[in-house]
């Protein structure tokens, strides 16, 4: 399920709106509010009487047994999530003997983690640090670029009414639900009549469209920008790039790390697209290229195994946006629920 | 550009105020001055759209209206192409084997990343925060480490699960297993901003008539994430016909269990990459699009009718 959310992943929030049109998503500003983030129960306490917190109320002994029974499955759950980062994690520490000899889920007598990254960026001249600097130059670009494009497109659909801007805001609407991964087929035959086949701008030129993007950046920008403002500018003399440029940009902030970040998870998770548009391994991200790492593995050919090679490959690959992530977590849990709430 | 001020500040203001007030003839709605400001903004967008979406689409249905033959070069075929998918076996069985992963895969995944979004919400959780940044970790996760981490937890070489996981009864659950890793974290994070904007009120209201946790998450919370929900599952829904990360990254270790034509998706992809069948890939690809479509539009007609009736 490679696509959906961002793109896959991001597309799976939107989408929402798809159906159910601009004009009921308008209201809901209320996501912005601190209390939405901040985790604590939206309440205002003004009317519960005697003045206890609602939720303190039940009696002990049921909170307690409530408070397990809320506890123990959520823990299942998180240890399901952690257990294969954990292992990632222990095993990419091992060396391929190691691997064989020791469990699964506990160290090796031998640390080789630091051995297994010096090969990773070793192996095969070095392929894997181009692999990881073509992520980057994806990742970058298509979604810096995408970011980009879709502040401009957003911002002027919530601010000017303009002919075509309401049927261009439908049509996007609609493609929000096309996922990236249904498109990889029909891109891969264009791209292979326009000659673009096997060069970078065949995985960047998909990356800079998203229409979820576009969306959430005019939900974003009807709400954070107020026209009053932008008439005031104007009165000032300030032209209308200038407006976008020094005001707009600065408002829109918090929506534009949510976009950027999506976009990037979309774009260096990556697979389908470049794995088919894409044949030279020296254009290969690193999503393709760890899975012929472990192709090769599979096949007699192959000869070499190189098992801690695809593990510590998978580690680094993904310590960048594990760490975007938990950096900027404030901002797109704002975003998140922008994009989750206008519906 | 519409730099260009329309009203001189200095200057003007005196005859605007002599001038009597005509209701009947209104200034322009101020933003509709900027039509050129607007399309400015708005082309890089169009651009990007018309190449990455829009024209991938048209030329896929263009080629599948033709057909390569030996004798006679690229000729017109009509539906001829349609006509063969629609009869073609691997497709069926492809349509089918998604159909079947998402009737189990999608409920399982949404029924748990609604059960966790309740209890972060329920304000009874410890450390919410830890279990909803552990949980949603996952979707930073590219698809392919996660079928590669879960195929080697699965393998018996290294892995925890002994390689059975990789056999022919197992081997559509363990993918549905991968999926769900991946997202379900994600799915209870957008429920959860979901039940956060719940307005404070309702609870309370709730509270004064005596209604516990489990009377307030049924009663408010459930019909309250009702669009939310069906937003997922149609996210959902369209993934699962997608499907072909997992079962491309599995089907290095399970070759034999994983055939080229699994899903509906990797079918298209042997076709065109491997085949060299480009029409017949076009056809296949614009059918998973038709099918896709099909039935997230029922899912949420469905969903809409119920709506009107309760």
């Amino acid at each position: 399920m490679s696509g959906a959310p961002v793109t896959s992943g991001a597309s799976a929030m939107s989408g929402a709106s798809a159906m159910s049109g601009a004009s009921a998503m308008s209201g809901a500003s209320a996501m912005s509010g601190a209390s939405a983030m901040s985790g604590e129960p939206v309440m205002s306490g003004a009317q519960v009487v005697g003045g206890a917190p609602g939720r303190a109320r039940a009696g002990r002994g049921a909170s307690i047994a409530g408070r397990v029974a809320l506890t123990v499955p959520m823990l299942a759950m998180l240890l399901y999530c952690l257990l294969p980062l954990v292992w990632l994690l222990v095993n990419a520490t091992k060396s391929n003997a190691g691997l064989l000899e020791s469990p699964g889920l506990w160290f090796a007598d031998d640390f080789a983690l630091f051995d297994n990254v010096r090969e990773v960026f070793a192996y095969q001249d070095g392929v894997y640090g181009r692999w990881f600097l073509n992520t980057l130059l994806y990742a970058v670009l298509g979604a810096g670029g995408a970011t980009a494009i879709a502040a401009m497109g957003g911002y002027a659909l919530a601010v000017y009414d303009f002919p075509g801007g309401r049927v261009l805001f439908a049509v996007v609407l609609g493609a929000i639900t096309v996922p990236t991964t249904a498109l990889a087929v029909p891109t891969f035959l264009l791209f292979t009549k326009l000659g673009l086949v096997n060069t970078p701008w065949a995985v960047l030129i998909p990356a800079l469209a998203s229409p979820f993007g576009l969306y959430l950046m005019r939900v974003y920008a009807a709400d954070a920008v107020p026209v009053s403002m932008l008439e005031a500018a104007r009165l000032d003399g300030a032209g209308e790039l200038r407006i976008f440029l020094g005001i707009a940009l600065r408002l829109l902030r918090p929506g534009l790390v949510t976009v950027l970040l999506f976009t990037l998870v979309a774009t260096w998770n990556n697979y389908f697209l470049p794995l088919i548009v894409l044949s030279e391994p020296e254009w290969y991200p690193l999503t393709v290229g760890l899975n012929q790492w472990n192709s090769q593995l599979g096949s007699a050919a192959g000869g070499q195994a190189v098992y801690n090679l695809v593990i510590t490959g998978s580690l680094v690959a993904i310590v960048p946006l594990v760490a975007a992530f938990l950096l900027l977590q404030r901002h797109w849990r704002s975003g998140l629920s922008a994009g989750a709430v206008k519906q | 550009m519409a730099d260009t001020p329309v009203v001189a500040p200095r200057a003007r203001p005196p005859t605007f105020r002599r001038r009597p007030p005509t209701p009947r003839k209104r200034p322009p709605r101020p933003a509709a001055r900027y039509h050129r400001a607007a399309w400015a903004f708005s082309a890089p967008f169009c651009a990007v759209f018309a190449i990455a979406i829009v024209a991938p689409l048209a030329y896929a249905t263009y080629l599948s209206l033709f057909q390569d033959r030996l004798v006679g070069g690229t000729v017109f075929v009509g539906l001829d192409n349609y006509l063969t998918a629609f009869g073609d076996r691997l497709l069926h069985v492809g349509l089918l084997r998604v159909a079947l992963f998402l009737a189990v895969q999608v409920p399982i995944m949404l029924g748990l990343a609604l059960l966790a979004a309740l209890a972060l919400d329920s304000g009874r959780l410890r450390f919410a925060g830890v279990y909803r940044i552990g949980i949603f970790a996952p979707y930073a996760v590219p698809a392919v480490v996660a079928a590669l981490m879960w195929g080697y937890l699965y393998g018996d070489e290294f892995g925890l699960a002994g390689g059975a996981a990789l056999s022919g009864p197992w081997i559509l659950t363990s993918i549905g297993n991968i999926v769900t890793w991946e997202w379900t974290g994600y799915n209870m994070l957008i429920l959860y901003a979901a039940l956060r904007v719940v307005p404070g009120e309702l609870y309370e209201a709730a509270e004064i008539d005596g209604a516990g946790e489990i009377r307030k998450a049924v009663s408010i919370k459930l019909p309250a994430l009702r669009p939310a929900l069906l937003l997922a599952a149609i996210f959902s829904i369209i993934g699962s016909f997608q499907l072909f990360n997992e079962p491309n990254v599995l089907a290095v270790l399970a070759p034999a269990e994983i055939a080229t034509s699994y899903t509906p998706n990797m079918y298209a992809y042997n076709l065109a990459f491997n085949g060299q069948q480009y029409n017949y890939a076009a056809a296949v690809a614009v059918v998973l699009g038709g099918v896709t479509i099909v039935v997230a539009y029922a899912v949420q007609l469905t969903a809409a009718r119920r709506e009107r009736r309760s």
